[in-house]
């Protein structure tokens, strides 16, 4: 959790709606991974807004958590039961979070945001990779929200709600004041944008 | 809450037959609905007490109206216990009649009190209807985000004459019930909110209504003779505008028949029959119930789709359908966020196509339980074109993007961006034909070989887009767009794409989408 003290001035045609003094950028990850395969969908222009590094501890933690529950419920039942039998499913589950743990660092950096001149670019996985593009004169509802965990290390979840259910864009892990920044920044502009829909 | 209610005109007048633009129901004051609204809103309620008093009285209903059923008994042997007995052997005639009566005294009250609180209003701006004595309820749609106005009649309220109207808001349960109006005053009051909905500039003369009906006994019976007469004349409108599809009544019936729901019957009875030869012959016997089960589907999905009519009016597309239950629909303007034309296979040979779209249902979940689930349950291609160039107003050749320039066209005349070669194998029968096009203000979706679709996705209408890539697809170098609208039973999804194909539909129609709802206008449609 450094401060960095460099900012990168966003340049390209994302500019729009840019705000000045902006703490989208701060106490986050830098540089989104490039898609390794030609294949892979394109970057495209524009600078990639990128979570907090907070969140990756968030992350971490909660998932070790599960593991070091399960882990010790099936140690217990093996010792109560004297079965092996039990290792089983806890083997398998203990197999899916280790591999969670694994790719949880590439996960979290590989999601992005772009704040463009009309709409919102959000844009997620490494294997499995999503871009999602919301226009902001649709969204209809902007929600913080924010667990235990997140609040102890300030970080925030962001959704924006349109009258699709499948549009689901929601930002993870922001810092609080990115989060409040953002925002106050689509409210504004969705509401300069609103059609009569 | 405690605001005094104006006096009210009596609700169950006469039609207001003149041609204000208001009528008086509509005029910004509290009004009640129909007095017959609380037994048929608490007929539930009532059902469950008749059923409990017949369950308890069911043998000496049986003695009295079926005697010969009733089997001799040996003497000395009593039938058990039935409250009527013991009322007639503890000399409690009186006290059983008083409680009877108490019970009819305070439902009657009660009825009475619910029906005096059950009231609504029309302004300029919203519909309220506000209900309930100890819990209050007040629910409010503005009019400028007002999805359509559906009219429904159950077939009691038919009976009676009453109709109740659901006016459809943006967003989940946000509907506004005014249940029940008499048929007449549903229609003037849903002409009204249409109307303000609509922002045509109203006529500010006041609404003079016809005088109060002398007694509500003559209304009511009046209003029974009229429903009767309704249910064996058919039309119970002054004048029902023209549709534009007919559906024979055969077809209806053919359709259910043949569609996707009887393959499954077919092979379920196979799978069952199969099971009976080899295993236990038992299993057999489980074709009864699933036979009943298919055949009260039918039933109901045909008789709801019987009586169907599809008509443009001023404010909206007008769909009518059902012959017990019917349900008056009008679709306002760019309420269309979808249009899906598809075909069963077993259609093919006879050329039928089925409408199915997008809008707010207004409803958290889409039950189905008094919609049609199709907008064109059955038609023609020329039906199906007519239709399409009645939901997609702004589009001047909508029809022509169904078949002419989608369905129809050739596989290689560049319209449709279609699945490479190389991603043959994740479509292996359509892949020809698995494409999009994006004609102006429309994204246009061409998918299945088996089930032949065309979606139409008005990008006014289009919430988000996305694209998205699974490790597979990266292989063949391709990629899936999914244009989101609101919820509903047509996907926007399209998959196996070229990737630079996807990444250009989906940038392009972002862009349109963004220019499109700028210059839209039809949330005020008249303006």
């Amino acid at each position: 959790m450094t401060n960095l003290p460099e900012k990168e001035t966003p340049e390209g045609s994302t500019t729009g709606t840019e705000p000045e003094a902006s703490a989208l950028d701060e106490r986050t990850f830098r540089g989104i991974p490039r898609p390794r395969s030609a294949a892979g969908l394109p970057l495209g222009d524009g600078t990639w807004h990128q979570l907090a590094r907070g969140f990756l501890w968030v992350r971490l933690i909660s998932t070790g958590a599960s593991l070091v529950i399960v882990l010790a419920a099936a140690v217990a039942i093996s010792l109560a039961t004297r079965t092996p039998w039990v290792w089983i499913p806890a083997g398998v589950v203990l197999a899916i979070l280790v591999w969670i743990l694994a790719i949880t660092p590439r996960q979290v950096r590989a999601f992005g945001y772009q704040l463009r001149e009309d709409d919102l670019l959000m844009r997620r996985g490494i294997v499995f990779q999503r871009m999602v593009a919301v226009p902001y004169g649709r969204m209809q509802l902007v929600d913080i929200a924010h667990g235990p965990l997140d609040r102890g290390f300030g970080i925030a979840q962001l959704k924006l709600v349109t009258a699709a259910a499948a549009t689901g864009v929601v930002l993870p892990g922001l810092t609080q004041e990115a989060a409040e920044e953002l925002r106050d920044t689509l409210v504004a502009v969705a509401e300069s944008r609103r059609p009569g829909r | 809450m405690s605001e005094q209610l104006p006096p009210l005109p009596e609700p169950s007048g006469p039609p207001v037959a003149d041609a204000i633009p208001r009528s008086r129901l509509s005029d910004g004051e509290w009004h009640r609905m129909h007095p017959l609204t609380p037994l048929l809103r608490g007929g539930l309620f009532l059902v469950v007490v008749a059923g409990v008093v017949v369950a308890n009285l069911r043998e000496r209903i049986a003695e009295w109206f079926l005697p010969f059923l009733v089997p001799d008994l040996p003497d000395g042997a009593t039938l058990p216990g039935d409250p009527v007995d013991y009322v007639l052997s503890h000399n409690l005639l009186l006290v059983a009649g008083l409680v009877v009566l108490t019970v009819v005294v305070v439902l009657v009250v009660l009825f009475y009190v619910s029906w005096q609180f059950h009231t609504f209003r029309i302004t300029d701006d919203d519909v309220e209807v506000r209900s309930g004595v100890l819990f209050r309820t007040h629910r409010r749609a503005p009019l400028d985000r007002v999805q359509g106005v559906n009219l429904t009649r159950p077939l009691v309220a038919r009976i009676l004459g009453l109709a109740k109207l659901e006016v459809i808001g943006a967003g989940l349960d946000a509907n506004v019930r005014l249940e029940y109006l008499s048929t007449a005053h549903a229609e003037t009051v849903r002409a009204d909110i249409l109307r303000l909905a609509s922002g045509r500039t109203l006529a500010a003369a006041a609404a003079h209504g016809g005088e109060a009906p002398s007694s509500r006994v003559a209304s009511a019976a009046s209003a029974v003779s009229a429903g009767i007469t309704g249910l064996i004349v058919g039309p119970e409108e002054a004048l029902p505008p023209e549709s534009v599809v007919t559906i024979p009544p055969g077809r209806v019936v053919a359709s259910h028949l043949l569609g996707g729901s009887t393959v499954t019957l077919v092979l379920l009875i196979a799978a069952i029959v199969a099971g009976s030869i080899l295993g236990t012959p038992w299993v057999l016997f489980a074709v009864v119930p699933a036979v009943l089960g298919f055949a009260a589907y039918w039933i109901r999905s045909i008789t709801r789709a019987l009586r169907y009519s599809i008509a443009p009016t001023p404010n909206g597309v007008r769909i009518t359908f059902g012959l017990f239950t019917t349900v008056t629909e009008i679709l306002p303007p760019g309420r269309v966020h979808a249009i899906e034309v598809r075909q069963h296979l077993l259609w093919r040979p006879a050329g039928w196509w089925s409408v199915t779209v997008n809008r707010l249902s207004g409803r958290g979940i889409e039950t189905g339980r008094e919609e049609l689930a199709a907008v064109l349950p059955v038609g023609t291609r020329a039906d199906v074109e007519r239709v399409v160039a009645l939901l997609a107003p702004g589009t001047a050749d909508a029809a022509d993007l169904v078949f002419a320039r989608g369905l129809d066209a050739p596989a290689g005349d560049g319209a449709f961006r279609t699945t490479p070669r190389r991603a043959a194998i994740l479509r292996p029968f359509s892949w020809r034909r698995n494409g999009y096009s994006l004609a102006p203000g429309m994204l246009v979706l061409r998918l299945g070989f088996v089930w032949r679709r065309v979606v139409l996705l008005p990008l006014a209408r289009m919430q988000s887009i996305a694209i998205d890539q699974g490790p597979v697809d990266r292989v063949l170098r391709v990629a899936g767009v999914r244009a989101h609208t609101v919820l509903g039973p047509v996907s926007g999804r399209i998959g196996a794409l070229d990737r630079d194909d996807a990444l250009e539909a989906w940038a392009r129609a972002e862009r349109a989408a963004i220019a499109a709802a700028a210059e839209d206008r039809s949330h005020r449609w008249a303006g």
